[in-house]
């Protein structure tokens, strides 16, 4: 390995700095990814409250109050701090690799979009220390309830402006990086589907960040400067707070999803050591999922009270959504057809995806039948459904990303035996935490209570025991981390038997400035 | 550890007297038994290509594995397939969308109904008033389960009849007649949720919603607030007590007198 001496011709800084002043596409890709785990933990440790609290009826640990500031900051960390910085740092991490450039387009701007992000998610916190807690309305903040906090709210407006003005700048680089700086040969077509899926969910968050951005301003002017756009006695309308807010919303819970689909398309062929089925048709489904993401979002707001014709036009195109993330499934599942396979830990998460997430999207594919969502919404049944898409679901993607390129990375193998009890801890634990919640969603448990009917005790308590063994698996994942890094470099630039891509085609750990002469794709 | 199993042990009465369902109420209106077969159907439906794409996925992981030998095929496209895939799932989406449709127009139609029961939500209880008839009422939470429900209260829940499920002044309602609910709100949204009764609607500050139900069976159906509404969402709960005509008019004369009299007062 020679990077040690290529970093010597480096004028770069070392330590602290090396960190604050980076422009370097792999070193904001750590941080970011570091930041993540990070965050996972901090938002794990609230749901483990949340779980906690529910383990029995009657309330034993925390207040109804308390409560509520859990189950928003919990969803707020977990979806701006955990899921979307782990996805933008393996963006940074693996698209100039995958395209074969040096580094991302804009590197200042890089470095910036990263440091916004601890600021932003310190303030968010410490909203919990403030005199009437943190935000307590839930992460979708609807008005008039969350405008009745207190102090935090405006905190967490600004919060939520400078993690919107993150995600924007990190897209517009990941956009600018993928558009100008592929090696020359790679067409757009000949993409990996991870740059593919990113390159679609930077436009997405391009599109819909400002309209957040905007949500969350007219709140702030409600509740500081007397206007009443969500206040029906000046005139507003809190259900519009609920349109604009999911036009966001829905776009979102793709931008967390369509680059966990790049990873699974990457891993599941270099595992079944065949190439991925159908890339010309992933390409068109994820560009249709994309594209129906903006017109479907009512489908968050049955209840509201919207005219008929309305929820059958919300109805029939949230079913037809179905059908691109069925062709995803189908070509995954035709990949490993006649394949020859090995059960690494990255494809043991990449199978477990397949299998836990297409569960989730059953009960979403439920959950469109407008008639039978007036029964499901806002029940722990739709808990169950989403924690499906976006646990085994996005965060097993994230993971097995990780397994799967660390050793690109570092240049060091993590131990495989403790990885695949990880994986195995993980998917039992998942399951007993959020199986049950569709049975007590059913049996008509509403979500976001602190305290609840005594038929249900069973099941949250099953539940409960899950999520304490989930959480404890997430600390082997640590020490596997830890572990591999103590190592020495062992790992060859291949890494995988099957693995295909420009990455694999540098030494491990590649060098500062990854391709410096660009390579050449047939 | 001995603590631990002690704790173990204690859990056991919990368990046997719990309830285990899993499922959906079938209800006891037409809308909520047309939600529930509903629900069914595409239960089945989702199970059934559950099973077929599982079905493939973990033969070839059990088949096509290296450690048996197994060596990589080449195919990687076929227009033909792609196209199957794409127009089966599309068809049996449609075969979905038309009942559905059918009942979510039913349900929407509110018109021709024999009681209106205007409901308010408040944070945190229940005003509903027969608009016919003249009587209202507020609804909280019973004081029993609203002791026990405090942090720390030292009761034991489970001892408490329908915990968290009764109230002061439940509903009284007609069975086999058409019910309208009006909602709206005064301070935050609401939404009003009896499972049996099938469906929920929101009670928006500012806005009245509408929402229709027939009981079919007397008895006692109790639900919640189920839109976060501020620190005692969970402690807003709805009991509706469907009895016969007859008796349903003796309890609105009833009403009405009290009425009278609080209003002499």
């Amino acid at each position: 390995m020679n990077t040690d001496a290529d970093h010597l011709h480096e004028d770069h800084k070392t330590g602290i700095m090396r960190w604050i002043t980076t422009t370097n596409h792999k070193d904001i890709g750590t941080l970011y990814l570091f930041l993540s785990l990070t965050m996972f933990f901090v938002g794990g440790a609230m749901a483990l409250i949340i779980r906690a609290e529910l383990f029995q009826p009657g309330l034993q640990l925390v207040n109804p109050d308390f409560f509520n500031q859990m189950t928003t900051m919990h969803a707020l960390i977990m979806i701006f701090g955990a899921l979307m910085p782990a996805l933008v740092g393996l963006a940074n991490w693996q698209v100039p690799l995958m395209i074969g450039a040096p580094d991302m387009a804009l590197p200042r701007l890089n470095n910036w979009s990263f440091w916004i992000l601890p600021f932003a998610l310190s303030m968010l916190a410490s909203t919990l220390f403030f005199e009437g807690g943190a935000p307590a309305a839930g992460w979708t903040l609807y008005p008039p309830l969350v405008l009745q906090g207190g102090d935090a709210l405006p905190y967490a407006i600004f919060s939520v402006h400078l993690l919107g003005l993150s995600s924007i700048l990190g897209a517009i680089n990941i956009i600018a990086t993928i558009l100008n700086m592929r090696a020359p040969g790679m067409t757009l077509m000949k993409m990996p589907m991870f740059v593919w899926t990113w390159l679609i969910t930077a436009f997405l968050l391009i599109a819909v960040m400002p309209v957040l951005a905007g949500a969350v301003t007219m709140l702030l002017t409600d509740r500081f400067f007397g206007t009443s756009f969500f206040t029906a006695s000046g005139g507003g309308d809190p259900v519009m707070f609920q349109h604009i807010f999911w036009f966001f919303g829905h776009p979102e819970v793709y931008i967390l999803i369509l680059p966990a689909f790049g990873v699974i398309s990457t891993i599941i062929p270099a595992f079944s050591r065949k190439k991925l089925f159908g890339y010309d048709s992933m390409v068109y489904a994820t560009a249709s999922i994309a594209l129906l993401s903006f017109i479907v979002w009512a489908h968050h707001m049955f209840t509201v009270g919207m005219p008929l014709a309305g929820e059958i036009f919300f109805m029939m195109t949230t079913m037809l959504i179905a059908v691109p993330t069925g062709v995803k499934v189908f070509n995954w599942i035709a990949t490993m057809w006649q394949g020859s396979m090995t059960f690494e830990t990255p494809m043991l998460f990449s199978l477990a995806f397949i299998v836990l997430f297409t569960i989730g999207g059953f009960s979403g594919l439920m959950m469109a039948i407008t008639p039978v969502d007036f029964q499901y919404h806002d029940t722990y049944f739709i808990v169950a459904h989403f924690h499906y898409v976006l646990v085994p679901g996005a965060i097993f993607a994230v993971i097995a990303a990780v397994y799967f390129w660390l050793p690109k990375w570092t240049g060091k193998m993590y131990d495989e035996t403790l990885g695949k009890i990880h994986f195995w801890l993980t998917t039992i634990f998942v399951n007993i935490t959020f199986f049950p919640q569709h049975f007590v969603g059913l049996a008509g448990m509403p979500r976001r209570i602190p305290d609840y009917a005594v038929q249900f005790t069973d099941f949250n308590a099953i539940s409960t025991i899950g999520s304490f063994g989930f959480g404890i698996a997430q600390i082997l994942f640590l020490y596997i981390l830890y572990k591999t890094l103590q190592q020495d470099v062992t790992a060859d630039n291949k890494v995988w038997e099957g693995a295909e891509g420009l990455e694999w085609t540098l030494p491990s750990p590649p060098p500062y400035h990854s391709f410096e002469e660009p390579p050449k794709v047939e | 550890m001995r603590n631990f199993i002690v704790f173990l042990l204690s859990t056991i009465p919990a368990l046997a007297l719990g309830d285990w369902e899993v499922n959906l109420p079938r209800g006891v209106t037409p809308t909520s038994i047309l939600a529930y077969d509903l629900h069914m159907l595409i239960f089945y439906i989702t199970v059934i290509i559950g099973i077929g794409v599982f079905g493939v996925m973990f033969y070839s992981i059990i088949h096509h594995r290296k450690s048996k030998g197994a060596v990589p095929a080449n195919f990687h496209e076929n227009t033909k397939v792609e196209i199957i895939w794409t127009v089966i799932p599309f068809l049996i989406l449609v075969g979905m969308a038309i009942p559905a449709t059918q009942a979510l127009i039913l349900m929407e139609d509110t018109s021709e109904a024999e009681v209106t029961l205007k409901v308010t939500g408040y944070q945190w209880m229940w005003k509903y008033e027969y608009l016919e008839d003249n009587v209202s009422f507020l609804s909280r939470i019973d004081s029993e389960s609203n002791k026990a429900r405090k942090l720390n209260s030292g009761v034991d829940v489970r001892n408490v009849k329908n915990y968290l499920l009764e109230v002061d002044n439940p509903i009284v309602l007609p069975i086999n007649a058409k019910i309208r609910l009006l909602l709206t709100a005064s301070d935050v949204i609401h939404a009003w949720w009896v499972p049996e009764l099938g469906g929920k609607k929101d009670a928006v500050p500012g806005f009245v919603n509408e929402m229709w139900f027939n009981i079919n069976k007397p008895g006692i159906y109790r639900g919640q607030c189920a839109e976060l509404c501020g620190k005692d969402h969970a402690f807003m709960p709805i009991v509706v007590k469907a009895v016969s005509k007859a008796e349903y008019e003796k309890w609105v004369m009833n009403q009405q007198n009290n009425n009278k009299i609080a209003n002499k007062k």
